[in-house]
């Protein structure tokens, strides 16, 4: 396949959601009760897609590594959710969340995709509150919104500082509801561990039952991937532990297209690497951006305590260089932004590698406020300060306690010292507008795929994106391709490209016993992220990008000459667990580094050095790159193939949040 | 800092198990809990020795998925935080600390420190969640709930099911995990329609699998890394006890 067909409906944008939606071919509840549907993952996209599709008759099996759905890694997700309800009256539509969306994304997002996540926004959040989501709320009982980056509204849904855990909850409600009645088939503590290609269609899956160490074979008419992302290829990122590329990485090699995957969220907000043993970093949400100000002493390598810095010689760098947006810009701009100071030598803490995100003004206002509704005359400080902190707690409570319980500093009485971590990747297995991979009958969802969120993702968006691929986009885009599949009986497990995809796969499984080398996973892993996190992390440049990829094959090859790892086959052994997801990272690496290599320009995430404007910010080159680069796996190399990007709602403009 | 830990090894649920001892130095105050026992088990597979298998996700307290049993305590001293966010600070140079599975008959042992947790989600299933199907929602402003109904509703949500509260237990009673969940869906307008049937099939279920009873010690409560409070208990028994008489 040379050409890729993304097959955007025709018409103005407006209609092509709405349109197509009503002339998509349905199947009838008689023959969804014979068609099978296999789901990979249970976060917000799998859970809600499983939940969806059981409740409209298919038959489906849900698969994840860990003990239960209720784990996946949405579970996480901090700060909110965004929707174009207009509630709070300052001029949101469906348009500006599209075109917030499309900009933040550095213009390398699809318009006909971001329309249609733009118009389910909506949906989703009346959906998730008819089940009982607890979102935030004021007074009079309607919902309560906040901001986040790069948008002036207030679009964002909530629940504490624990939204993502709350929408997941709810996903994962629904999707008991179906296992209870039998709908879905749960199969927890499962891991894919290969696709099943018949006559050019995805017929199925290998997965390992981690317990036992079995492996089984499971057919299905259609298989959805919405295993995540792949920050974990940098070692340290805020995913889970055990977030991984394995699912979308074997439908890769099995001839799924992947799409940019050089495009990595770096957040801006995050705790602070402490030391050699750390196993994983931990996000502060960006939500905190609405009532904390970013700083750095303007006084260069300043040891003072951060409270007895006077104001004047604080430098509030976000709000100098970005007096529209402020603290508020993309993530992509902050992250570089506190590169930018703590590279020049301003930075604070030990390491020096970390700026202040400080409360103390905004828990003041919120003081003073509080004492005027309660109609406190003259409040003392210290009145007002307890107010403001009861204000700060009720909004952001369980971030506060994470950051004292990492640190040990109370973030109520000294600012935070933040520094950027991988986050998130935009990139993905590439899908078309029904959210197919290039494998028919083989989709991919939420972060897993690449389409919304071109080469920066907003805040608030994944959650978005996740819930509308599952509840509102697929159970209509599948139709698509079950509607020609209903002729199609089950196909028996022990047919050849079962049982050779097997196989393989315990082909791979014994390799890694046979080895019998000297280092555990982690010591490659860990080399790995440094290789990624240098050469191809907040900025990249040629040469880094050149050294990284013949570095990440001389690990490769040091990985499968030399590991360890303990056990056997035929038990619960995490250990095999991570020596399968390291090994698939240790080639996403080379893949990434080729991606950001290739693209000779910076948008968004993806920083060139060679590519900047005089001020420093990222110079795109629209000519040239305003396309998709989708990777086609050949054996030991890869072929680029491009989907150019078609703007015709939207003016390509140099993107400015000052 | 210096520590020596006693850890319960258990091949599989089959197998009888013990304590291992094991010293671990040159432990940084810095680390969590668990980046210790990433160490402990380098070592230990460096050494050709089997590593100590553990369950764990996000590490940032809100998965759920860790579960061990310190000094006595599930998920270690400190109130409100899960194994995953305590630091090796909270412990002195030279302590020897006990490390053992969640030990209840409804969460056997898969190995080492890992239990099967499955009997939580079985008990959701039986009716832990509202009725509607994808696309069947209204606006969500029409339905307005009082501010203070939502915060409890979302203070009983906050359960990360992770546990806890059973291990803690002298009778491994789910109590608090089950009226967590009653407590959020009884306190919306949203999970009223369904109230009846969501307590007596979730309480069938609880007791199903084999769960003990509540004696209203409230160790589940003090021992709660999400300080879930017993109210919700409370709250589940009228819920359950006016199911009955209707």
């Amino acid at each position: 396949m040379n050409t890729l067909d993304s097959k955007i409906p025709p018409g103005p944008l407006e209609q092509k959601w709405t349109k197509y939606r009503s002339t998509i071919p349905l199947v009838n509840p008689a023959n969804k009760r014979s068609l099978e549907i296999i789901v990979v993952g249970s976060g917000l996209a799998g859970a809600s897609a499983a939940a969806s599709l059981a409740e409209m008759g298919y038959k489906v099996k849900v698969f994840c590594f860990q003990d239960s759905a209720r784990r996946a890694h949405s579970i996480a997700a901090q700060g909110g959710i965004n929707a174009a309800k207009n509630y709070q009256n300052d001029g949101d539509s469906v348009y500006r969340l599209f075109y917030d969306t499309i900009k933040g994304g550095d213009y390398r997002a699809r318009e006909a995709n971001v329309y249609r996540l733009a118009e389910v926004s909506a949906n989703i959040i009346d959906q998730c509150v008819a089940q009982g989501v607890p979102f935030a709320r004021e007074y009079g009982g309607y919902l309560s919104n906040r901001s986040f980056g790069g948008t002036q509204v207030q679009r964002t849904f909530y629940a504490a500082g624990q939204t993502g855990q709350q929408l997941l909850l709810g996903a994962y409600s629904a999707l008991m509801r179906q296992t209870g009645m039998g709908t879905v088939k749960m199969y927890a503590r499962h891991e894919m561990l290969d696709v099943v290609v018949i006559d050019g269609k995805c017929r199925g899956i290998i997965a390992r039952d981690l317990i036992s160490g079995k492996l089984e074979r499971h057919f299905g008419h259609a298989v959805l991937l919405c295993s995540g992302g792949y920050g974990n290829v940098f070692y340290l990122s805020t995913n889970a532990m055990g977030s991984n590329v394995t699912a979308a990485w074997k439908a890769h090699k099995r001839g799924a297209f992947f799409g940019n995957p050089c495009f990595t969220q770096i957040h801006p907000t995050c705790i602070p690497v402490s030391g050699d043993h750390q196993s994983k970093l931990t996000l502060m949400s960006e939500s905190l951006r609405n009532d904390g100000r970013i700083w750095v002493p303007k006084q260069k390598d300043d040891k003072r305590n951060p409270n007895d810095i006077p104001e004047d010689e604080r430098d509030y760098y976000l709000e100098r260089r970005y007096p529209a947006f402020g603290n508020l810009v993309p993530r992509d701009v902050a992250s570089r932004a506190a590169k930018e100071r703590c590279d020049a030598g301003y930075g604070v803490g030990t390491s020096k590698m970390a700026v202040y995100l400080d409360f103390s003004f905004n828990m003041k206002r919120y003081g003073t406020l509080e004492a005027n509704k309660r109609g406190m005359h003259h409040p003392s400080e210290e009145e007002i300060k307890r107010l403001g902190r009861e204000v700060i707690t009720e909004k952001y409570g369980n971030l506060f306690d994470m950051y004292k319980q990492i640190t040990g500093e109370d973030p109520y009485e000294v600012p935070m010292r933040i520094y950027p971590a991988v986050h998130y990747t935009m990139g993905g297995l590439w899908v078309d507008y029904n959210l197919m991979t290039t494998i028919p009958g083989l989709y991919a969802l939420g972060e897993a795929n690449f389409s919304d969120h071109g080469a920066n993702r907003l805040g608030a968006s994944a959650l978005m994106q996740g819930l509308a691929d599952g509840y509102f986009v697929i159970p209509y885009t599948i139709g698509a391709y079950l509607s020609n599949e209903i002729r199609t009986k089950a196909i028996p497990t022990d047919s050849e490209a079962f049982v050779e995809a097997e196989k393989k796969v315990s082909e791979t499984i014994n390799r890694f016993f046979e080895i019998k080398g000297t280092q555990p996973v982690d010591h490659f892993h860990r080399k790995l992220g440094k290789i990624m996190w240098d050469k191809c992390g907040m900025a990249r440049n040629e040469k880094g990008l050149k050294e990284a990829i013949q570095e990440i094959r001389a690990l490769r090859e040091e990985f499968w000459k030399d590991v360890r790892v303990p056990g056997s086959a035929n038990e619960f052994n995490p250990e095999l667990e991570k020596a399968g997801r390291v090994a698939d990272f240790l080639e996403l690496g080379e893949l990434m580094c080729m991606d950001a290599l290739q693209r000779n320009e910076s948008c968004g995430g993806h920083f060139r050095e060679e590519f900047q404007t005089e001020e420093g910010e990222a110079m795109r080159d629209d000519d040239k790159y305003a396309y998709v680069a989708s990777w086609e796996y050949k054996g030991n190399e890869w072929q680029l193939h491009k989907e150019e990007l078609q703007f015709e709602n939207i003016k390509i403009a140099q993107r400015s949040y000052k | 800092m210096n520590i020596t830990l006693k850890i319960w090894r258990q091949k599989n649920g089959n197998d009888k198990g013990s304590f291992q001892t094991y010293q671990l130095a040159d432990v940084s105050p810095d680390m969590s809990f668990l980046e210790m026992m990433d160490v402990l088990n380098e070592k230990l597979i460096r050494n050709s020795e089997d590593p100590v298998a553990f369950d764990h996700d996000c590490r940032e307290g809100i998965c759920g998925m860790c579960s061990m049993y310190i000094n006595g305590r599930p998920h270690g001293p400190l109130r409100g935080v899960t194994t995953c966010q305590l630091h090796m600070r909270s412990f002195k140079d030279g302590d020897t600390i006990t490390v053992e599975p969640w030990r209840a008959d409804a969460f056997p042992v898969i190995k080492d420190l890992a239990v099967d947790r499955s009997s939580f989600d079985r008990i959701m299933s039986a009716g832990g969640f509202v009725s509607v199907n994808t696309g069947n929602a209204q606006e969500a402003n029409n339905i307005l709930i009082p501010k203070e109904d939502a915060d409890m509703a979302f203070s009983a949500a906050a359960c990360i099911g992770c546990g806890a509260c059973v291990a803690a237990c002298k009778n491994a009673s789910a109590m608090l995990f089950v009226s967590a969940k009653v407590s959020q869906l009884a306190l919306l307008p949203q999970g009223r329609v369904e109230a009846k049937e969501r307590v007596m099939k979730m309480v069938a279920q609880m007791d199903e699998e084999g769960f003990g009873n509540c004696t209203n010690t409230y160790a589940c409560e003090a021992e709660c890394p999400k300080l879930i409070s017993v109210e919700n208990i409370a709250r589940m028994n009228r819920e359950y006890l006016k199911a009955q008489l209707t």
